[in-house]
């Protein structure tokens, strides 16, 4: 057997998010290596839109998370983010009746007081911004810091400008721990790798992956579809979606319903997302999933009625049961962080997650308080049954 | 519309089960692509151009007139110019959804109790310099033109790349007129011979085409390939397809035993057609989108063509590409086993134990044909970089070989971080040498969608099912 290999830091999934503590984890000088069991951008970030959205979250730590994160991409969007068709396009949420968008208002002015750029955009000036948009739209609200990446370009170009040793088609089936519970390396089908720190960002395997570090984190998948159409030429400027919350006002649940997703690309193709039903990993084709984006998307953009969609993919999104993504230090196994959990906004939450973890490898303080994100906060189900 | 069996395909196969199960009181919904019944094999030219002679350009053409009279004097209803794009499997049978109307956008849908998947198979054509130069046309395209246009496609042509697909393309091209300057064919001759068992009844067609080629005076250019091919006003050797705007000739050389270019061997051949084609593949894209298990690139069927998804048969070249015989015995024994289970019985092989005979040594010879006719080991070597390779999205084979830099290392990754597949095609013209040029396990495009689809007609399917579900259950 080979010598085994030494780093300061072993990230687990070459996705986007293990990509981006990649990144910043060799700006703060240590010694990365990535490994994954597929290839750079297999799993969640190949299936993903790649929106970087501020505009679809509730005042909390997830939205702090997002604003970071955007500052973050921003300031990436020359090198590497250039090569990731970064496009700080904006985002348009529009109402589609008049109650819709009295609360589409309301929700907007939670979000200015947190910090999000959020301009009223009255009925009479959507064509102005979104020349194709249905008629008969009550208005709308405009997110300037809304912005989108091709997601599989990004977490390569973010690999590739990180510098760490990339190792794919490898398998970690053991976090390594020394008797005293602190973690020293990763087994892999291919060899031992050792270092002080690991970190999983093995998106919906994370679960997994915590397991095998003897620890228990319940990422769960849950299935979306995207539909994509025949490349157009540029017809659609923003990221649009309606917005309509659920009827009862008086729950602060502020639980948002929203129609899929459209947006152009930078390739020319139109991108309709997505969908959400938790099946487990199926991936097989969910002919009425697909029909309702369609249906979305047409009553939006009327236009795109007859265009053609050419294929659509399934994804999995992780999502952990409190929808808040696991960032930070795992206490029951030091030397262990956790980057994983982010549901459906990984693209966009990735660059603030690696800062988070570089800072945190670095035993730095880190720049958002990491206690919702703590990877511990589930009780694990024999305890919970335990009297 | 409502039937008992869908048959999706209107070519040999599709046409043999269609009578079969008809003939033993199946309903039966025959749907096709094209305008007229018959599928590749078979394809007509149209009414409109009075061919007097159109069983020229055919042979087995007894077999097309037995079929055609057939199915006219059968209850077996036609829906031609439909394009199924999807199928449903739904409680209670199948949806097979079609588009039709001059632009593909009036939907139609078909509920069945069984679907016979006869899909065919379409043509493999790997990249070279020079490729995408108009005057370059795939074999089986050249060969539609002259079954159903019966137009000429140039004064000279090369015909080149491998298969059994060549020897009747060239032929037919010179009986039609045209100067054929070269069969340029990569194999060995001498492979097929070690197959000679296999391939005996094959033998007395292949020297039908060998009389032909040598009356016509075709010269055959066995172990030679395109190394390139030349655009207009730049014929110089080093200007593959750049400057022209037409094909003016192509560059050919020998290969040796290993598939390396012999040096020195390298030639110009003027002409204004090349027909090139590296083989069939069979088409799976509505077997996988209803979760069919695939064997390899072919729908996984059992010895009634049954797939693994209940109500569902195949037959044909999506089984294995293995020529017209083969799907007619495929089709036929699937008619008879859809028309037995859809009794509630189970049939009886004795009863089709000649098409049986007839599947089994095709399959034979099929494999045979296979392992003989393979694209020369080394043809990536000469795929320059600035090579178009995916040409939906103009993705260069320098691209492709960059995203493997960039951490790709399947054909999935490889279409995320090139683009290459990711177009109107959806990866089928440029799967294999996608494949080949990363070295990546070929899969089969798995696109849910067999064509494109108009958003108003995924939407219009969200509304109808809507309507269902309010009215409660039908």
């Amino acid at each position: 057997m080979s010598e085994p290999l030494t780093c300061d830091v072993v990230v687990v999934g070459a996705g986007m998010v293990g990509a981006a503590c990649a990144l910043y984890a060799t700006r703060a000088g240590l010694e990365v290596t990535v490994v994954d069991r597929g290839h750079v951008a297999g799993g969640t970030t190949g299936a993903g839109e790649g929106n970087l959205l501020v505009s679809d979250k509730a005042p909390g730590p997830e939205l702090e998370l997002a604003l970071l994160s955007t500052r973050l991409w921003a300031r990436e969007a020359r090198e590497p983010g250039a090569a990731a068709e970064y496009e700080a396009k904006g985002g348009l949420v529009v109402a589609e009746t008049p109650e819709a968008l009295d609360r589409l208002r309301e929700f907007a002015g939670t979000q200015r007081a947190a910090g999000v750029s959020a301009d009223p955009v009255p009925a009479d000036r959507l064509h102005d911004l979104e020349p194709r948009l249905a008629a008969g739209l009550a208005g709308a609200v405009h997110y300037p810091q809304d912005a989108q990446v091709m997601p599989a370009l990004a977490a390569a170009h973010f690999l590739r400008a990180s510098g760490a040793r990339l190792l794919t088609g490898r398998e970690v089936t053991r976090v390594l721990r020394a008797p005293d519970g602190t973690v020293r390396g990763v087994r892999t089908d291919r060899g031992d790798l050792h270092a002080p720190a690991v970190v999983n960002a093995a998106g919906t395997w994370g679960g997994e992956l915590a397991e095998r570090a003897g620890v228990f984190l319940p990422v769960l998948p849950r299935r979306g579809f995207v539909l994509v159409t025949e490349p157009l030429p540029p017809r659609i400027r923003h990221k649009v979606y309606a917005a309509d919350y659920v009827a009862d006002v008086a729950s602060d649940s502020a639980a948002l319903q929203t129609s899929p997703v459209v947006e152009g690309t930078a390739a020319g193709p139109v991108l309709i997302g997505a969908s959400r039903e938790r099946v487990g990993f199926d991936r097989s084709l969910s002919l009425p999933a697909v029909r309702a984006l369609a249906a979305g998307a047409t009553r939006l953009f009327p236009f795109l009625s007859r265009v053609r969609a050419l294929r659509t993919y399934a994804g999995f999104r992780p999502y952990l049961p409190d929808h808040l993504p696991a960032i930070g230090p795992d206490p029951r196994a030091p030397g262990l962080f956790h980057a994983c959990g982010h549901e459906g906004a990984g693209i966009g939450l990735a660059t603030g997650t690696g800062l988070l973890i570089a800072q945190a490898l670095t035993g730095r303080t880190p720049g958002l308080d990491l206690t919702p994100f703590r990877p511990d906060r589930f009780p694990c189900p024999a305890q919970e049954a335990a009297p | 519309m409502r039937t008992d069996l869908a048959v999706i395909g209107a070519g040999p196969a599709g046409l043999a089960a269609a009578l079969a199960a008809s003939a033993r009181g199946v309903r039966v919904v025959l749907v096709d692509a094209a305008p007229e019944p018959g599928g590749q094999f078979y394809r007509q030219p149209a009414p409109g151009l009075r061919a007097r002679h159109p069983e020229a350009l055919h042979h087995q053409w007894r077999a097309w007139t037995r079929l055609r009279d057939g199915l006219a004097a059968s209850p077996v209803r036609v829906l031609a110019d439909h394009h199924v794009w999807c199928v449903e499997r739904e409680s209670g049978g199948l949806t097979v959804h079609a588009l039709r109307g001059p632009e593909q956008e009036r939907s139609v849908e078909v509920r069945a109790a069984a679907v016979l998947l006869a899909t065919g198979g379409y043509e493999t054509v790997l990249p070279f310099p020079g490729w995408t130069l108009p005057g370059v046309v795939t074999a089986g395209g050249a060969q539609a033109m002259l079954k159903g246009g019966l137009v000429v496609a140039g004064g000279t042509a090369v015909v080149a790349g491998t298969g059994p697909l060549l020897l009747p393309v060239a032929t037919g091209l010179a009986a039609a007129g045209v100067r054929v300057a070269a069969l340029v064919e990569s194999a060995d001759p001498r492979r097929l011979l070690r197959h000679a068992g296999a391939l005996a009844r094959k033998l007395p067609e292949g020297a039908g085409y060998a009389a032909r080629l040598l009356r016509h005076g075709v010269p055959v250019l066995a172990r030679h390939t395109v190394l390139r091919a030349h655009g207009g006003g730049t014929s110089r050797p080093g200007g593959a397809g750049r400057g022209g705007d037409r094909l003016t000739g192509v560059t050919v050389a020998a290969l040796d035993g290993r598939g390396r270019v012999r040096s020195g061997t390298e030639r110009l051949l003027p002409c204004d057609t090349l027909a090139v084609g590296h083989g069939m593949l069979p088409h799976t894209d509505l077997a996988e989108g209803l979760g069919c298990r695939l064997d390899g690139r072919r729908v996984a069927v059992d010895a009634e063509q049954r797939t693994d998804v209940p109500g569902v048969w195949a037959a044909g070249e999506s089984t294995g590409v293995g020529g017209a015989a083969l799907a007619l015995a495929e089709g036929h024994i699937a008619g008879r086993s859809i028309a037995a289970r859809l009794r509630g019985t189970a049939p009886d092989p004795g009863e089709w134990a000649p098409a049986a005979g007839v599947r089994a040594r095709m399959r034979s010879v099929a494999a045979a044909l296979e392992s003989a006719w393979a694209p020369p080991a080394r043809w990536t070597d000469r795929v320059t970089d600035d090579t178009v390779v995916c040409r939906c999205e103009e993705v260069t084979a320098g691209a492709v070989r960059e995203a493997l830099a960039l951490g790709a290392g399947d054909t999935r990754t490889v279409k995320l971080l090139s683009r290459a597949g990711m177009g109107w095609c959806q990866g089928r013209m440029c799967g294999p040498a996608v494949a080949g040029l990363t070295g990546c396990e070929p899969t089969p495009s798995s696109s849910p969608f067999a064509r494109p689809v108009p958003l108003g007609v995924l939407a219009d399917g969200h509304r109808a099912h809507e309507d269902r579900t309010e009215e409660g259950p039908s």
